[in-house]
């Protein structure tokens, strides 16, 4: 058994087990930053120091996105090098896919409501 | 019956009536399964067999063994997704004005949902799963797939999904909202029967193990490629299920989330998709199909490199525009997860959304119509083999191409207009699916069967088997085609025009020829594996091959290669033969392999009984089994012994039994 | 070894097999991050549908409340900070195991588990307020959706808990095995995974619901 996890681990790094491992000043860099993206949106919220609604809610999406990046580059480690760019791949093709789902259902589900809602009858029949 | 607490307490809403047993049909059906099951156990007891398939079979790791236990599992399926299509044949051919038929709404709605359900989470998917676990690992030069023991737990987390559909037949009922289990049809105050719950755990349950098996094949084949093997080097087949399995991936979460939040609206009381309390039906069917339209990607990817492999096997030939068949597959991948919208053109989406959809769609064909010349391209001057797998190829291009146009028809959206949820729409997906994936996956069997038995099929059945299902289909659904362009509508159990009847009669002839089709597809197994001395091939390249699966024996021992291969060319084996290479014989070293375990089994075991116990609300087994679940899965982590070395003494064994039949041929 | 006999001139003097003792496709290893990295893709996923359906409902209040009447920011802004300072003891796991320090390894593993059950535990006693205010899951659409997909992301966090604790128990057994050591690598990922939907959950959800 022992025999075989040495050769075990020699196999795992001999074949680019490079899967991204983090450094100290990484963590702390994250995590400095994303506690400033975490505080910025509750502050303009909770003390609604904007007082533009429209732009408060850009400022915090925008924010979160910021934040998300963040995340996956200090705590994930995500980055080109990671089993060969696989890692990145793969985040890449998902976050197209996931704003392809989100996206995609608000639009239609948007059109549906929009168009067969009880109370926009009335409207289509004087667009008619 | 139970109306004692206790009782309730126990059985939850499973009484005496729950069983069908005032339905001859069913009663009939019921009768025959158990003599079958009772004597297929009495036999694999008197012959003392239990031991032999608990460890040589349903415990094994071994992607082989998985890959022919996934087909088997689906040809019984067929079966039984045959058998509700020739009911449902028989009912349509005679339900004419006096005549109602012979099966009541109720029991046919289940039939036509039963059907759907089955041919595509049971049929098709374990088919196409097989195949690709069989001889994906092959292909790509590797001993087994990057997680054997999820790979034994993915195939039976399937198989406990399949006997729930089953058990459905003869304890309580099925769905009757159709093949996706549509609301508000199957909302709790319009089916507060079991049958959307047998539905919703059954599929629950094996589309995790779809999912598993997907995360599975897509690091199988991006991390244990041959030495040599860039993706550009990569077989067809490979590519086509690496792109099939990322679509998996991307779109049985979607599905998973959806029947979720059905299960919360009939369990808790939840408003999802309600018509009230601001639920919305449609966003169901909005989920259900961003999985629905690329699921049939799914399926026919790898189905497509199927028919490349065996095009340019048969044609001794390289495959015409190797890369951009590989392009072609990429851009289907992408296309295909954002077309769902043309499944709902008619739900009131503005002109705007439907063009988007529309429009997509019919780019699809475009690189699909590519694949199809490619395939031409590479018969054009090639010395045509016309033997059983490439029949089916050239059957598939005949009848796929009529499939993809009434499809680019549909995707018009004032066409769509007038023949959504038509029997046009039906006759549409038929043809692509039958004439696409399933004749794909027989030209599948017929050619990789020597691989995995080291005998070929019989040719004879095999050419009755082909033309039942070629003829069987185009009498079954051309008729289907031309009352659905007359406008009739899909899931009709009656009708009052007698006019149309003559069609619906064609069409049960129809179905019939296919019935024979599947009985030779049965009779050809029987009478190869009676004859298979006389069909044996003692090669392991009864078809002259041109990629790594045709490099090893026939069976390939448990480790696939005694030597790991390195690839210098796309057609890997065809170059090694055409370069004079050698089989090292001699300098075995031990193999390192993983360790059969029982826990699959057991863990879906457990599953099948949550799910059970949860569709009839018997609440303490359902706790009881859960707890089961999470006790197994965590005890499962404490098992560090999960590999073992094939000494090399025993490989030298192996390799010189290979070296000898090889020589006797 | 491989890589010199591919660049070798092949057609010269081919080598069509690896002789040499070779490792390379044992099954057991080099796929397991990788693979649990694609798992951790499909639950994104699935946490999008989620998203997507609390999209469309947000405003399916059925005369219900609305998230201005029922969300309590502060109470929110503590289960964050908590989950955002529970990413960075884990990451001080991770650094501790990388020098095979186990006690330290252990000692944040276990304040980070600790992190996790108070995040679940603000969480219940949230849940527990809306429903006593008869804000329950099953009054309106909106509320549906705000209570499934809040509560898988907290089911997600119970479930990381529970491996904590599994792996602590392994931890014991085995010390910083190889194996222990990927289990850990995968169950990193599953935590920061866990914080970046919680990103967009207090975004989305409370932060745009409020301003609503």
């Amino acid at each position: 058994m022992s025999a075989s996890e040495g050769t075990h681990d020699a196999a795992l790094h001999a074949h680019g087990d490079t899967h991204g491992h983090g450094s100290r000043r990484g963590y702390l860099m994250g995590f400095a930053l994303s506690v400033l993206l975490t505080a910025i949106p509750f502050w303009l919220v909770m003390s609604g120091v904007l007082s533009d609604v429209q732009t408060t809610a850009a400022l915090i999406i925008v924010l979160a996105f910021v934040q998300i990046l963040v995340h996956t580059v200090s705590f994930l480690h995500v980055n080109t090098r990671s089993e060969g760019g696989w890692t990145l791949m793969a985040y890449a093709f998902t976050a197209v896919l996931v704003l392809i789902v989100i996206s995609g259902s608000l639009w239609i589900m948007y059109h549906l409501n929009s168009n067969m809602m009880p109370m926009a009858a009335a409207e289509m029949g004087n667009g008619m | 019956m139970f109306d004692s607490p206790i009782l309730k307490t126990i059985f939850g809403r499973l009484t005496f009536e729950s069983f069908p047993v005032h339905e001859p049909i069913l009663l009939g059906t019921f009768i025959v399964v158990v003599l079958l099951g009772a004597g297929i156990v009495a036999a694999v007891t008197r012959y003392r067999l239990w031991g032999w398939l608990w460890s040589e079979w349903f415990t094994s790791v071994d992607h082989k063994k998985i890959g022919i236990m996934y087909i088997m599992l689906g040809i019984v399926m067929l079966l039984r997704g045959f058998a509700d299509a020739l009911m449902m044949r028989a009912q349509q051919a005679m339900a004419f004005g006096a005549n109602e038929g012979y099966l009541p709404a109720h029991h046919y709605d289940q039939v036509f949902s039963a059907h759907g359900t089955i041919m595509i989470f049971f049929v098709a998917i374990p088919l196409v799963v097989g195949l690709i676990n069989y001889v994906m690992p092959l292909q790509i030069g590797a001993r087994d797939v990057a997680f054997p023991f999820l790979n034994n737990l993915s195939f039976w987390l399937t198989a406990a999904g399949a006997g729930l559909v089953m058990v459905s037949l003869f304890v309580g009922e099925f769905s009757r909202g159709g093949w996706l289990n549509y609301v508000p049809v199957t909302n709790l105050q319009n089916s507060p029967d079991t049958g959307p719950d047998y539905y919703l755990w059954a599929l629950q349950i094996a589309g995790v193990g779809t999912t598993l098996s997907a995360i599975n094949m897509v690091t199988t084949i991006i991390k244990m490629r041959a030495p040599g093997m860039t993706m550009m080097k990569m077989p067809v087949f490979c590519w086509t299920a690496l792109c099939s399995n990322v679509l998996a991936i991307a779109i049985f979460p979607v599905l998973t989330g959806a029947f979720a939040l059905l299960m919360l609206d009939r369990y808790i009381g939840t408003d999802f998709f309600t018509n009230d309390l601001g639920g919305n039906p449609m966003m169901y069917w909005n989920l259900v199909w961003i999985w629905g339209h690329p699921e049939v990607y799914v399926l026919v990817l790898p189905v497509f490199g199927i028919y490349s492999e065996v095009t340019s096997t048969f044609c001794g030939k390289r495959l015409f525009g190797y890369s951009s068949m590989v392009y072609a597959t990429v851009v289907i991948t992408i296309l295909s997860y954002l077309v769902w919208l043309h499944h709902f053109f008619t739900m009131g989406s503005g002109a705007s959304v439907n063009s988007f959809f529309g429009i997509a769609t019919m780019v699809i064909s475009i690189p699909t119509g590519a694949k199809i010349f490619n395939w031409l391209f590479t018969m054009y001057r090639g010395e045509i083999r016309f033997e059983l797998p490439m029949r089916w190829v050239v059957a598939f291009m005949l009848t796929f191409v009529v499939g993809g146009m009434t499809g680019v028809l549909l995707a018009v959206p004032p066409a769509d207009f007038v023949l959504h949820n038509s029997l046009f729409l039906v006759a549409h997906f038929h043809n692509v699916i039958i004439g696409g994936v399933v004749f794909g996956l027989f030209a599948g069997i017929d050619y990789w069967w020597p691989k995995a038995f080291g005998f070929k099929l019989d040719p004879f059945w095999g050419k009755l088997h082909f033309w039942g299902w070629v003829i069987g289909y185009w009498v079954a659904w051309t008729p289907i085609y031309i009352v659905g362009l007359m406008g009739t509508t899909r899931r009709v159990r009656h009708f009052d025009d007698p006019s149309l009847q003559i069609w619906f009669v064609i069409a049960a002839i129809g179905a019939v020829i296919i019935l024979f089709g599947i009985l030779a597809f049965v009779i050809q197994i029987a009478v190869s594996i009676i004859n298979r001395e006389k069909l044996r091939d003692t090669t392991g390249d009864p078809w002259n091959g041109r990629t790594l699966e045709w490099s090893t024996s026939s069976p390939p021992p448990a480790y696939n290669f005694a030597f790991t291969p390195v690839v210098h060319d796309l057609d890997a084996w065809y170059d090694m033969k055409s370069r004079g290479h050698a089989r090292p014989d001699g300098g075995f070293r031990p193999i390192h392999m993983p360790r059969n375990t029982g826990a699959g089994v057991i863990l879906s075991g457990i599953a099948a009984v949550l799910g059970f116990a949860m569709v009839w609300y018997i609440w303490w087994l359902a706790a009881l089994s859960f707890v089961a679940l999470v006790a197994v899965a965590i005890g499962h982590t404490f098992n560090y012994n999960r590999d073992y070395f094939i000494p090399s003494d025993e490989v030298a064994r192996c390799e010189r039994e290979h070296a000898l039949l090889a020589g006797a041929a | 070894m491989a890589s010199h006999a591919l660049n070798g001139d092949p057609a010269d003097n081919p080598t069509f097999y690896l002789v040499e003792a070779d490792e390379h496709d044992h099954s057991a290893g080099g796929g397991t991050l990788l693979g649990f990295w694609i798992y951790l893709m499909s639950d994104a996923l699935i946490f999008a549908s989620l998203f997507a359906v609390y999209g469309v409902m947000a405003t399916s209040y059925a005369g219900g409340p609305t998230p201005r009447e029922i969300f309590e920011l502060p109470l929110v802004a503590v289960n964050t900070a908590i989950l955002l300072v529970s990413s960075i003891t884990y990451g001080f796991s991770m650094l501790a195991m990388e020098e095979d320090r186990l006690g330290a390894t252990r000692l944040w593993l276990i304040v980070t588990a600790l992190l996790g059950l108070a995040f679940v535990g603000v969480e219940m006693y949230e849940f527990g307020n809306l429903i006593a205010e008869g804000a329950t899951p099953q009054r309106s659409g909106f509320l549906s959706a705000f209570f499934t997909l809040v509560a898988t992301h907290g089911l997600h966090v119970t479930i990381g808990v529970i491996w904590i604790g599994v792996m602590l128990v392994q931890l014991v057994q085995r010390g910083l095995h190889v194996e222990n050591k990927r289990r850990l690598q995968c169950l990193s990922m599953f935590w920061h995974f866990l914080d970046v939907v919680w990103i967009g959950v207090f975004t989305f959800v409370y932060l745009l619901g409020v301003l609503r």
